[in-house]
């Protein structure tokens, strides 16, 4: 099998001239420009922003106690945690999802779409609902902790926080893996059973190093996001427990020193542009060109006792861990009262700040849609930028940042950037959208990546030769192919926007409540009635998000059979 | 190179469209109305019709701006003081007042209204702000627990160390809740700077659980809060809380599920501060919000939107109020330097003490 620089090698070789070689270039440069603009404007240039204002703070303290606090013990060992405890979620992620996307990828069986869009619910909602949640699960009066003892009683212990981080990345794994295995020709692993190898050393053999590069991209962004948590540290780990994120959050907003901070802030990012770097350059070794079957060759339904135990044993891991929990907050949010749903639609005291539930659905999914757009538009002009060019993967690291950068610390640069002449966008929608799609942009181009590198470059020769300009050959023979990767990319936007809430918490806005926000403003009010409301809020919110999932998985260029 | 041309039109476009989306409605008068920016805190409420009054009155219109937690919106205006966000700024509390003062973000305005407000309440000389209402926070009790089991109430701080109240209370961390700092600054003025960590070693021995915010203290440990699943029947709250359980019940409640331990030195007290931002657009108009806001529609307004008592002592309070609101007895008091001067220390020493 050929590696995909020696591919490269052989596509250079087809046209060697230098004119061809610097038309590629100017192509590189022409596709990348407009997505290199907006993470220059919208991340570099704020960044840079909030930097140059923690410099230059007021009260600052000496540079020197600055640098000795960053490397004070206390510093180190919430560095030292912060590490672990990412290290130690991605690994349970990928263990526990694994099988799933396995699952998922080859059997087909009722209600699966259904099942999967249910798994990524949890990927929208807000922490102090998903604390409720588990607050109900593992505290004593639970049936679970009943059975099991005390000492399935998680909370406020890391237990909590691997269980919630597993929770919430879940789907990453499962639909990034799964996405990719389903369209993995299964003949390549039954040549190698033919040839006498065991099914499990087809699977070491030939299956994992095909699916490697989707497995590392799906852990690394899973291990970014453990690494960066927030509420999930906070609120179910208890406050024992302190990520770099809570620390950095703590020295800006109660204590005001923002030098150390931007110190706190600056090792975050480092630390995410290694981790990207390795990846990247890993990433391009290990991807290979393959050939793409449809789905509907791949899949069958579990016939043999073993495989209906496989699935019945991951169908039941996933009621336990993602359904469970969810079930619970739909249930209390319909016992709370009998009226909880229809008072969200009054507004007894006539508040300036009610917010009404369509109005705070239609915003949600409005700046989820635009997002998503935003989001796809650019992945796509990134990942074929990259994907064809030895230097590509410096590129593609790059993206890969703002998803490691602290929310305090980009809100705050927003503000002092993005809020001034030249780029006033106070207030506005489009910063909202943008600082949605700078997170959602590493999903889409992670998804993206590994499909078009295993594209064969023949086919795309093949095109080429019979006549097709570039763009036709990117529609008739990529876009097909990529279209299944394409559909985890917009999934993975359109969520992330719907339930995000810590960037945007930190760009003030007006007028303009998410659904997010409406369950906030409900649990910040002690009563029987925000508690209920709050609950009702999170249930439409996981309504919503299902009915995306299930429409943006249902839409297929009239072009793509059922890849 | 037409694709690259298609994409950056659409990009194009799509701001345009994101633009012109946020641009504000037409509104019917022929005399374009001002506009008054109001930055405030997440929690910030109040009735429609009493902003539309304002409105009436100057020809303007009135736009919030929801800036985060308390803390989240100083830093928001402190880092934005030369060209600011807002004109007002509503929500600053005293535990931030004096950072808010340092950094000179605010504008003097000596309202007119300030003389029917007790001299108590003004915490500035020079008037940078304008004291709006206050509230206690005080240990709110599951009343039914402590019926059932015939517990006394604590009678002061010192007795939440007595094992009769093992495992009964929690409180939020003070590094990320405000109600949280608010509970250690009352541990440091009942106990002094020599005695508070003992207290809270001896409260940490007596089981205490310290959890991340108000919520999680609230609807997820306490066991007084309707429909939550909490198992603690004390938690760090506000003495309107049992107030707001009546007020927000289905059905109609006899007696509030809470109470609130008001007892001396067991509370402190949280006034909150409106001001002029520097570099505000319209001064006029800002100056013309802030005699509002201390005007008596909107002091009247504020109890049952923000579950705070209003500054203004001639207003009525709502029948729930009066009824079940409490006010503290002898609430804990700090000066504001003194507590922007210490906090950090304090903070960090408590980490250690408590969750170390």
């Amino acid at each position: 099998m050929r590696s995909v620089t020696e591919a490269e090698a052989a596509g250079d070789t087809v046209s060697p001239s230098d004119r061809s070689r610097s038309r590629h270039w100017a192509t590189f440069l022409l596709l990348i420009a407009i997505p290199t603009g907006f993470l220059v404007l919208f991340y570099f240039y704020p960044l840079g922003a909030i930097l140059r204002t923690s410099v230059l703070w007021q009260q600052r303290p000496e540079p020197l106690v600055t640098l000795r606090r960053l490397v004070s013990p206390g510093s180190l060992r919430v560095m030292g945690f912060t590490l672990g405890q990412a290290t130690l979620s991605t690994a349970i992620t990928l263990v526990t999802a694994l099988p799933g996307a396995y699952v998922f990828a080859h059997y087909e069986f009722p209600f699966k779409r259904l099942a999967q869009a249910l798994t990524t619910v949890p990927f929208v909602l807000p922490t102090v609902v998903v604390a409720t949640a588990f607050g109900v699960v593992l505290g004593p009066e639970s049936p679970l902790v009943r059975w099991l003892g005390e000492g399935a009683d998680l909370r406020y212990s890391l237990g909590a926080i691997l269980l919630a981080h597993v929770f919430y990345n879940y789907t990453v794994v499962l639909r990034m893996v799964g996405g990719f295995w389903e369209t993995l020709d299964p003949q390549l692993g039954e040549a190698a059973r033919t040839l006498g190898a065991s099914s499990w050393r087809a699977f070491w053999t030939v299956t994992f190093p095909l699916i490697l590069p989707v497995v590392f991209a799906a852990g690394l962004l899973v291990f970014i996001f453990c690494f960066t948590s927030f509420g999930v540290v906070l609120i179910l780990g208890g406050p024992t427990f302190a990520t770099l994120e809570v620390e950095i959050y703590r020295q800006t907003i109660q204590f005001a020193n923002l030098p150390l901070a931007a110190a706190l802030s600056l090792v975050q990012i480092t630390f995410t542009l290694i981790l990207a770097l390795v990846y990247a350059r890993l990433q391009g070794r290990l991807a290979r060109p393959l050939d793409f079957k449809p789905r509907s060759t791949v899949q069958r339904r579990p016939r043999k006792p073993l495989d209906v135990a496989l699935v019945v044993a991951n169908l039941l891991l996933m009621l336990v861990l993602l359904a469970y929990p969810l079930v619970t907050l739909v249930f209390r949010s319909l016992v709370s009262g009998s009226h909880t749903y229809a008072l969200l639609f009054e507004n007894p005291r006539q508040s300036v700040f009610y917010v009404a539930p369509l109005a705070a659905v239609w915003n949600s999914v409005r700046i989820a849609l635009m997002t998503m757009g935003l989001a796809l538009i650019l992945g796509l002009l990134v990942s074929t930028a990259v994907y064809r060019r030895r230097a590509g993967w410096l590129v593609d690291a790059l993206f890969m940042l703002p998803l490691g950068t602290s929310a305090v610390t980009l809100g705050l640069g927003y503000l002092l950037a993005m809020a001034q002449p030249p780029f006033n966008l106070r207030g506005s929608v489009a910063l909202i959208v943008a600082a949605h799609s700078l997170v959602a942009l590493p999903f889409v181009v992670r998804s993206l990546l590994p499909a078009l590198k295993s594209i064969r470059p023949s086919l795309r020769e093949a095109a080429q030769t019979l006549g097709a300009a570039p763009p036709a050959a990117f529609r008739e023979v990529d876009l097909p192919i990529v279209w299944r990767a394409l559909t985890v990319g917009a999934i993975f936007a359109f969520t992330i926007s719907m339930g995000e809430f810590g960037a945007t918490a930190m760009i003030a806005r007006a007028d303009l409540p998410t659904i997010p926000v409406a369950v906030y403003r409900f649990l910040s009010r002690p009563g029987a009635l925000n508690y209920g409301q709050a609950l009702a809020m999170s249930t439409i919110l996981m309504a919503v998000c299902v009915v995306g999932f299930v429409t943006i998985e249902g839409i297929r260029p009239p072009g793509a059979q059922d890849f | 190179m037409k694709r690259g041309l298609g994409c950056l039109f659409l990009t194009i476009l799509f701001f345009v469209g994101c633009r012109s989306a946020t641009a504000t409605p037409p509104v019917a008068s022929t005399e374009e109305p001002r506009e008054l920016r109001v930055m405030a805190y997440s929690s910030f409420d109040i009735s429609e019709a009493v902003i539309a009054q304002f409105e009436a009155e100057h020809g303007a219109l009135v736009r919030f701006l929801d800036a985060g937690d308390t803390g989240q919106m100083i830093s928001q205006a402190i880092l934005s003081r030369d060209d600011p966000q807002a004109d007002v700024i509503y929500g600053i509390d005293n535990t931030f007042l004096s950072r808010a003062l340092h950094a000179d973000i605010l504008l003097p305005y000596k309202a007119k209204a300030l003389a029917d407000i007790p001299d108590a309440f003004k915490l500035d000389d020079q008037y940078r702000v304008s004291p709006t209402d206050y509230g206690d926070v005080c240990i709110n009790y599951d009343v039914t627990h402590f019926r059932e089991r015939e517990l006394p109430l604590p009678s002061s701080l010192a007795a939440l160390a007595d094992p009769l109240y093992k495992g009964l209370l929690v409180v939020e961390n003070p590094a990320s809740s405000s109600p949280g700092l608010a509970f250690l600054l009352t541990t440091i003025a009942e106990f002094g700077e020599d005695g508070y960590l003992d207290f809270w070693r001896a409260l940490r021995a007596n089981d205490v659980l310290v959890v991340d915010s108000w919520d999680t203290a609230y609807y997820g440990e306490f066991s007084g809060a309707a429909g939550s699943a909490g198992t603690r029947p004390m938690v760090v709250s506000y003495a309107t809380s049992p107030a707001a359980e009546v007020y927000f019940s289905e059905e109609a409640l006899g007696e509030p599920p809470t109470g609130s331990i008001t007892a001396s030195g067991t509370c402190f007290r949280q006034l909150e501060f409106v001001g002029i931002l520097r570099n505000a657009r319209n001064r006029d108009l800002a100056e013309a919000f802030v005699e509002f806001v201390l005007s008596d529609t909107f002091q009247s307004d504020i109890p049952l939107h923000m579950w705070v008592f209003p500054v203004r002592e001639a207003v009525a309070l709502p029948e729930v109020f009066v009824a079940y609101a409490s006010v503290a007895e002898e609430p804990a008091t700090l000066s504001v330097g003194v507590i922007e001067q210490n906090r950090e220390r304090w903070v960090n020493e408590w980490t250690d003490a408590v969750l170390r």
